[in-house]
C-alpha cells in the first residue's frame, strides 16, 4: 500500500529510481533463489542471463526503434534465449556432481562477456551505448509501477510455482538427491526445470533493469552481477522468496547510502569492503538468514509447529511436544 | 510362476576387490527372503546391485523377468522395486508428512504438474494416502515434526511408510532395526509382520537378529566375501556344516538358545 501511494506523496526522483531498482533486484534475486534455495543448485553465472534480457532489449531499441511492440518482443526473446542458454548448460553439466554447473555457468557467462566486448557492431563493446525506450516508458512514475508490479506478479508465480507437485520435489532434490531419486522421480529434469524458470525470471529483470537505465554496457555480464544476487538471497534468506526482495532492498539501500557517504570520504567507494562485512554480519546474527532466522524465532516465540518450507530447521520436536502438553 | 526376481553371476569390483562375486539367485513372488553374512560380506552392496546404486561390473540382474541391469534407480523403481537403506535416508528439513506425500504423488505419476497448489482438490488425496501409511507405521501423531527430529526408530518407521507407499511388488530392507533401541526393536518387527501378512508382496530382508530372521524367512542366503555360501530354508541353512564353521558359529547357540524363549517378542 505504501509503495502505490509513494510516488505521489514524493518527488525525489533518485528514491523513486532507487526503488525502482530494488523492485529489479528483487526479480534477480528470487529467480537465483530458485535455484540455491529451492533446489540446492550453485550457479556462478546467473548473470548470463540477467545479460541476455538485458542486451534483448537494448540491441533491439537500438536497431528497430522504440516502440511498445518491439519491446515486448525483445523482452519475449531474451526469455527464449535464457529458457535455451539454461537447457543447455543444465542438460550438460546437471547430470553431474553439482560443481559442475557451478563451472560451466561460470565459464558461460565469462564466454558472453568476451562476446559482449568483442562483437562492437552490436554491442559497442565494453563502452556499451544509449538507446531509446518507448514514450511511455520515459516516464519514473510509470516504470516504477511497471516494476513494482512485475515483481509482485512474479513473486506470486514463483510463489505459486514451488507450491506446486514440481516445486515440493525441486525441495527434495535439495535435502535429498538420491533419496528423491529413488522414489522415482528423476531429478536431471527438475533441476534443468528450475535452471529455466531461474534463467526465464532473470532475463527479465535483466530487461527492466536496462530500461530503467536507457543504456546498456557489458557490466550486465560481469561477476559482480551474480555475486549482488548471491548476497541478496544468502542475506535475506535462502528458500525464501520474501527473504529474496529484503536482501534486494538491503543490499540497493547500502549500494545507495554508500555512494552518498564517499562523498565524504573515499573509503567508502569501496563497497565492497562494506558488503563484506554486511555479510559477516547478517551470517553471525541471522544464520538461516534474515527471513529464515526471524521466521524460526517467531516459530520458537509462537510455540507454533514448524513449518515445512522452514529452510533453517531450527525449531525442535521439543517444541511441538511442548505444544501438544500446552494444548491438552 | 516365473521368479520375481533373478540375478546371473551378479559381480561388482571396486577396482581389485570384488565386492560382489558371482551371485547367482531366484527369488520367487511372494517370498520372504533374508540375507545373513557378517559385516563386509557385500550384502549392502548386492541390494544396491538390485536396486540400481552401483552399476554392474558383470552379470544380470532381471526383475519381473526383465533385464534391468542397465536401468537407473527412478526407474526400477517404477518397475515396482522399493529398497529401504541402512542408513536412515529421509528428507531431514521436510516434514514427516511431506516425506511420505512425496512418495505417494510419486506412486500416482504425479512428476511434472506446476499450475495447480499441491494442496488443492486434486491433489489432497495424496496426503490422505500418505497419513493413512503414517497411521499403520504408528507415526501418524508425528506428521508436522520435521523428519531430522524423529529418534532412530521413528525415523526407520517413517522410511518403512515412504517405501510402502511406493506400493512395491518387491521391498528390500536393510538391517531396519541396525542402530535401533532396543524398546524400538518390537514396533519395527511388528510392522515387517504386517506387511508380510498382507501376503502380496516379496520381501528380501538383511538382518544380523537371527530370532527375528528365523520368525519371519522362508528362505535365507548366506553372503560370505562376496561369494554365495549358500541358500536353503531356516533349517537347511542352520543345519549346513560349512554355514556354520564359516559363519554362524557362535551365533547358531545364540539363535537356538534365543528360540527357545521367543515368546520374548
Ligand atoms: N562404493 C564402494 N567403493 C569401494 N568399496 C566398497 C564400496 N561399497 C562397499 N565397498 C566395500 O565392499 C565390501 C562390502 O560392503 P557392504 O556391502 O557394505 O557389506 P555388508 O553390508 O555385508 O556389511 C566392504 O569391504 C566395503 O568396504
Ligand atoms: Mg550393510
Amino acid at each position: 500500500m505504501v509503495l502505490i501511494g509513494l510516488p505521489f506523496v514524493t518527488d525525489s526522483r533518485s528514491f523513486l529510481m532507487m526503488l525502482t531498482q530494488i523492485f529489479i533486484f528483487a526479480v534477480f534475486a528470487m529467480s537465483y533463489d530458485i535455484l540455491l534455495g529451492y533446489t540446492g543448485i550453485v550457479s556462478f553465472g546467473h548473470c548470463m542471463f540477467f545479460g541476455v534480457g538485458a542486451y534483448s532489449v537494448g540491441v533491439m531499441m537500438n536497431e528497430k526503434g522504440a516502440a511498445i511492440g518491439s519491446l515486448l518482443l525483445a523482452i519475449l526473446i531474451g526469455m527464449v534465449l535464457s529458457a535455451l542458454l539454461s537447457y543447455i548448460v543444465g542438460m550438460l553439466s546437471l547430470r553431474l556432481k553439482s560443481h559442475f554447473y557451478a563451472m560451466l555457468t561460470l565459464a558461460f557467462s565469462g564466454l558472453l562477456l568476451v562476446l559482449a566486448e568483442k562483437w562492437r557492431s552490436v554491442t559497442h563493446g565494453n563502452d556499451g551505448f544509449t538507446f531509446q525506450v518507448p514514450e511511455l516508458i520515459k516516464d519514473r512514475t510509470v516504470l516504477y509501477f511497471i516494476a513494482l508490479v512485475i515483481m509482485v506478479l512474479v513473486y506470486l508465480g514463483l510463489r505459486r510455482f514451488i507450491h506446486t507437485p514440481v516445486g515440493r520435489v525441486l525441495q527434495a532434490v535439495r535435502e535429498n538427491e538420491q533419496r528423491t531419486e529413488s522414489l522415482g522421480f528423476e531429478i536431471v529434469h527438475y533441476k534443468v526445470l528450475a535452471s529455466i524458470v531461474a534463467g526465464i525470471t532473470a532475463s527479465l529483470s535483466g530487461s527492466l533493469y536496462v530500461l530503467t537505465l536507457r543504456f546498456v554496457n557489458t557490466t550486465v555480464f560481469s561477476m559482480d552481477m551474480t555475486l549482488n544476487a548471491l548476497l541478496m538471497t544468502i542475506i535475506g534468506g535462502v528458500g525464501t522468496l520474501i527473504g529474496a526482495i529484503i536482501g534486494a532492498s538491503i543490499i540497493e539501500f547500502a549500494h545507495h547510502w554508500l555512494t552518498e557517504l564517499a562523498k565524504f570520504h573515499p573509503i567508502f567507494e569501496r563497497w565492497i569492503i562494506f558488503f563484506g562485512l554486511l555479510y559477516i554480519l547478517v551470517v553471525l546474527l541471522f544464520p538461516a538468514g534474515i527471513v529464515g532466522t526471524l521466521r524460526s524465532k517467531w516459530h520458537k516465540y509462537r510455540k507454533a509447529r514448524p513449518q515445512d518450507t522452514d529452510p533453517s530447521g531450527v525449531s525442535t520436536e521439543s517444541e511441538s511436544q511442548g505444544k501438544k502438553v500446552n494444548v491438552s | 510362476m516365473d521368479p520375481i526376481l533373478q540375478t546371473e553371476g551378479l559381480t561388482i569390483a571396486f577396482g581389485a576387490y570384488t565386492a560382489v562375486d558371482d551371485v547367482t539367485l531366484a527369488v520367487p513372488r511372494n517370498h520372504f527372503k533374508s540375507i545373513i553374512g557378517p559385516n563386509g560380506a557385500g550384502k549392502t552392496t548386492f541390494f544396491n546391485l538390485l536396486s540400481g546404486q552401483l552399476k554392474v561390473t558383470q552379470g544380470t540382474v532381471k526383475f519381473k523377468g526383465q533385464d534391468v541391469s542397465a536401468l537407473p534407480p527412478f526407474a526400477r523403481t517404477r518397475l515396482g522395486m522399493g529398497r529401504s537403506f541402512q542408513i536412515t535416508n529421509v528428507f531431514p528439513k521436510l516434514t514427516v508428512l511431506e516425506n511420505v506425500r512425496l512418495a505417494v504423488q510419486s506412486q500416482a505419476g504425479v512428476r511434472f504438474h506446476m499450475l495447480l497448489h499441491y494442496r488443492s482438490r486434486r491433489f489432497r488425496v495424496f496426503e490422505e494416502g500418505a497419513l493413512h501409511l503414517l497411521d499403520m507405521v504408528l507415526l501418524g501423531s508425528r506428521r508436522d515434526t520435521l523428519a531430522m527430529h524423529l529418534a532412530h526408530g521413528e525415523k526407520r518407521k517413517l522410511e518403512i511408510a515412504m517405501l510402502l507407499a511406493l506400493q512395491p511388488d518387491l521391498l528390500l530392507l536393510d538391517e531396519p532395526t541396525a542402530g535401533i533401541s532396543l524398546e524400538e526393536v518390537p514396533a519395527i518387527l511388528e510392522v515387517i509382520r504386517r506387511i508380510k501378512s498382507e501376503g502380496d508382496r516379496t520381501i528380501m530382508l538383511i538382518e544380523h537378529k537371527m530370532e527375528m530372521i528365523l520368525d519371519l524367512s522362508d528362505s535365507i542366503t548366506v553372503l560370505f566375501n562376496g561369494k554365495l555360501l549358500a541358500d536353503g530354508t531356516p533349517e537347511d541353512i542352520m543345519n549346513n556344516e560349512m554355514v556354520q564353521t564359516a559363519y554362524l558359529g557362535g551365533l547358531y547357540d545364540d539363535a537356538v538358545a534365543s528360540q527357545g524363549h521367543a515368546d520374548v517378542y
